[in-house]
């Protein structure tokens, strides 16, 4: 870390910056513009998921240090996850009722 | 609410147990009392943090557990060793099963398998116990009182009767009204959350805790396939944890997760169910896998055959099996899409655990093989635990699951795995690991009797299911007609007082009889 001190922290500010554009970019697609409600969900949700990774990488150093590789193993196997419980549970019951 | 609303009344079999159990526990409490134990068990054993007693702890308890679940198997076995047997009524078979099942894996392979990880793994990596040793012991009490809670069901209640998978609407509150049904959301939950703060507890212990020097590819492989297990223990009992609780809300509180009335979706519990179900077997299964490689390669004096091999096929079951779940629910009336990926996804995992199954076998080749103990369940476990793994690639094809689904074909097959896969390496490793609990080594004379008393009787138990099963009798039948032509295969390969009795009985009778000898053994 004491290596880091004495440069600028370029990318605390680039975090700093893109989050603020972030957020004011889903401001303007939700008050500003006339998609459908659906799409504009979509492009805000993106938008957040967007900003999280930003804000692991540049404020929360996930990747860093000796906890580095399992913070990210970890992060990466419980998305996995939740995306088999919500989309496979989801596939599984819809099409067993669309064929009854 | 009267006195014999709260017992369970009217069975001599149920009453004879509550005098038994009432005698029991007079008999120990009067028993510890004129021994002055109280002060020592209580800080000794009730109130310990250390991993060994903690982990006798769970091992006695899945013992007494092992012995309760199997004498509910003993029963079911005389109900339908004939056509027609009037020993249970259909309700009283029904609660038998659903016991039988909860208690073999909740409560007697997972303490069991539990107990012994938190023996060895300190030992194995070198630390002086495991990372949160409060916790630990909370784990070990929560399951302890779960199962307590769980085992009374039967003289205080009711039991449960839906299945130890609970299939929904069966059991929801408009089928089974009773408070059976109850006991088994809320010990389950109970016994859960003590599952997964073990999970967790030991994930923290293998990554931190190691040795200096000990990278994760120098771990014995032990360690591996417990610090996988408890990743997917981690990962699956959540899920199990949500799914009781949407169970308890709509017993206990008139919700709808899963009755069709407001929308709700029975099958919801089976998906939720079986998300966790699958991961569930493997659960048990993987430090079993663990503990024979192990024994193995002691005993054929050689290195693990393909150790890296191994750790990575150990990693792709872990994986894969959070992918199979709907093999389970072939026959609900699913897509073909949906039925055809689940069953591609589950003869995969097939592959992993063959490439264990030639791993061993290359362990053994040109091996000095000594026969220990040990050994033999380990040697068994082989082409036992085969036959349960083909079956199962049988099952996977949904296809041919619509004629296997439900049959006594599917009872096979999971007793082919689970009892060779936990039973058998529970076993070896007991037998393998008990100087290092108790400092003497257990009468291989014996354990040669037990050996072979207890695999013969496995077999004659469990092979003729398949046949049966194939004939097209199905599970959870209280009885049968003679017509069927069951009873015959069933009474010649399969009386249960022959076979059945005989394995069963003789370890218990082992386990009860060494025990004390052992704990005065190795207070000397
Ligand atoms: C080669 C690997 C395996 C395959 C392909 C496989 C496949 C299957 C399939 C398709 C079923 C559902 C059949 C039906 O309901 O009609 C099933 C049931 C079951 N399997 Fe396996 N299996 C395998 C290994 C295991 C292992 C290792 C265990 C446990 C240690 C296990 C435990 C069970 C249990 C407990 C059930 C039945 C649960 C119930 O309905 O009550 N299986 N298996
Ligand atoms: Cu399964």
């Amino acid at each position: 870390m004491s290596a880091h001190t004495s440069r600028f922290p370029w990318n605390l500010l680039v975090g700093f910056v893109l989050s603020i554009a972030l957020t004011l970019l889903a401001v303007f697609v939700t008050f500003y513009t006339d998609f459908s409600s659906s799409v504009i969900l979509w492009i805000i949700g993106a938008f957040a998921i967007f900003q999280a990774i930003i804000q692991l990488f540049m404020f929360m150093h996930v990747t860093e240090g000796k906890e580095g590789i399992i913070n990210v193993i970890n992060i990466v196997n419980s998305m996995i996850l939740a995306l088999i419980i919500i989309f496979g549970t989801i596939w599984v019951l819809t099409s067993g009722h669309a064929a009854m | 609410m009267s006195l014999d609303e709260f017992f369970v009344t009217g069975d001599p079999m149920i009453l004879a147990s509550q005098i038994a159990i009432a005698l029991t526990m007079v008999g120990l409490v009067a028993l510890i009392t004129y021994l002055k134990r109280w002060k020592w068990l209580w800080s000794e054993w009730f109130t310990t943090v250390d991993h060994k007693k903690i982990g006798i702890m769970y091992i006695l308890a899945g013992v007494l557990m092992f012995f309760r679940g199997g004498v509910d198997g003993l029963l079911m076995k005389a109900q339908t060793s004939r056509p027609e047997m009037g020993i249970l009524d259909a309700q009283h078979y029904d609660e038998i099963f659903t016991t039988h099942g909860v208690i073999m894996i909740l409560f007697m392979a997972m303490p069991l398998l539990i107990g012994i990880m938190n023996v060895v793994i300190p030992l194995q990596i070198g630390a002086r116990d495991v990372a949160f040793p409060k916790l630990n012991a909370l784990s070990f009490w929560l399951f302890f009182v779960a199962a307590m809670l769980f085992n009374i069901s039967f003289v205080i209640g009711g039991s449960p009767d839906a299945g130890w998978t609970s299939y929904f609407p069966l059991a929801g509150k408009e089928f089974t009204p009773g408070v059976g049904n109850n006991y088994y959301a809320i010990s389950l939950q109970i016994a859960g959350i003590g599952t997964l703060a073990t999970g967790i507890n030991f994930v923290v212990t293998i990554i931190k805790m190691r040795a200096p020097g000990m990278s994760w590819m120098k771990m014995p492989i032990f360690t591996w396939t417990t610090f996988i297990t408890s990743i997917i223990i981690v990962a699956a009992f959540p899920i199990f944890t949500v799914a009781l609780l949407y169970m308890s809300l709509d017993r206990l509180f008139g919700t709808h997760f899963f009755t069709v009335a407001a929308g709700g979706d029975p099958m919801l519990w089976l998906n939720l169910f079986w998300l966790w179900g699958h991961p569930e077997v493997y659960i048990v299964v993987l430090p079993a896998f663990g503990m024979f490689s192990e024994v193995i390669a002691t005993f054929a004096r050689k290195n693990l055959y393909g150790y890296k091999s191994m750790v990575y096929a150990v990693a792709g079951i872990a994986f894969l099996s959070m992918l199979v779940w709907v093999h389970h629910f072939f026959t609900m009336g699913n897509s073909a899409a949906v039925n055809s990926i689940f069953s591609l996804t589950t003869m995969m995992i097939a592959i992993p655990t063959g490439v264990k199954i030639f791993n061993w076998l290359f362990t053994l080749r040109k091996g000095r093989i000594e026969f220990s103990t040990s050994m033999l369940w380990a040697l068994a476990f082989i082409p036992c635990f085969t036959i349960g793994g083909v079956t199962g690639v049988m099952l996977a094809m949904a296809a041919a699951d619509y004629q296997y689904h439900n049959t006594m074909f599917l009872v096979a097959h999971f007793h082919y795995v689970l009892i060779p896969g936990v039973v058998f390496a529970v076993f070896a490793g007991l037998y393998y690991w008990w100087p290092k609990m108790f400092g003497f080594k257990l009468n291989e004379k014996i354990g040669k009797w037990h050996f072979w008393l207890f695999v013969i009787g496995f077999n004659l138990t469990f092979m003729p299911m398949f046949f049966v099963g194939l004939d097209g009798m199905s599970r959870r039948m209280y009885t049968y007609a003679e017509s069927t032509g069951w009873g015959c295969m069933v009474r010649l390969l399969s009386s249960w007082f022959l076979n059945n009795g005989s394995w069963f009985r003789c370890t218990c009778l082992q386990y009860l009889l060494e025990f004390p000898l052992c704990v005065t053994e190795s207070r000397k």
